[in-house]
């Protein structure tokens, strides 16, 4: 049963990220969307928590990482996906938990 | 004029995600019209807002970054960016936007608007303004 979970606020607003983090399973999908993409910024202190994450595929929305002005200053091992990856990520889980 | 006074708008949030950046831009826009003394802080995720290179178009929504460019032509001077703020979050000056104005009393040389500044010294420009906006 993998899950596919989203995270669409700011690491450094909220605890949302740290949240969705402490709940996943290994296998599990972990989408960062909207102003949840900052996490994923190279050389911040957010990435040091993104990559604590075992197990884990973390992805990005790319038009929230482009929008930001974030496209290539990810940390590596991040996967960029455009929204029919989003799509394809919805099916291939069994559901997905949306980190509010 | 001896009624002009201090305006600091401090914004805090990240640009896209709520519509709090463009709405402090479009009151500081209204706010310079009146000729008064304007100064903007960026701190938290306000600093996200400065970050340069902004493609919005596959997100479909209106890319309003050079409107920031563009503060320098309604005189506005003082842009302050906290420095923990953007260190905290892995940036430096360099990934940041130009704003620059033209400065009268120096035969309208093009300065930078953007003055780095620690956070014990932003609370000094709170602690000076006399009306802070929040956003």
């Amino acid at each position: 049963m993998a899950l596919l979970h989203t995270v669409n606020k700011s690491p450094y607003e909220r605890n949302t990220l740290e949240s969705c983090l402490a709940h996943v399973k290994e296998g599990d999908v972990v989408l960062l969307i909207e102003d949840g993409v900052y996490a994923a910024l190279k050389g911040g202190r957010a990435a040091d928590t993104l990559s604590s994450a075992n197990g884990v595929k973390i992805c990005a929305l790319s038009a929230d990482v482009k929008a930001r002005g974030l496209d290539g200053r990810l940390v590596d091992g991040v996967e960029v996906v455009d929204y029919a990856g989003f799509v394809d990520l919805v099916v291939e889980t069994d559901k997905t938990q949306a980190w509010l | 004029m001896s009624d002009v006074k201090k305006f600091l708008y401090v914004n805090r949030k990240a640009p896209h995600g709520t519509i709090y950046a463009l709405e402090s831009l479009e009151v500081v826009l209204i706010g310079a019209a009146f000729e008064q003394d304007v100064a903007l802080a960026f701190l938290d995720d306000g600093v996200f807002q400065l970050v340069k290179g902004w493609d919005t178009s596959e997100l479909g929504a209106k890319n309003f970054q050079p409107a920031y460019t563009a503060l320098g032509d309604y005189d506005i001077q003082k842009v302050y960016v906290e420095k923990e703020s953007l260190e905290e979050r892995g940036l430096s000056e360099d990934d940041l936007i130009e704003m620059v104005y033209e400065d009268e009393d120096d035969d309208w040389a093009e300065k930078s608007s953007i003055r780095i500044v620690s956070r014990q010294e932003m609370a000094e420009i709170m602690q000076d303004s006399d009306v802070v906006l929040s956003f």
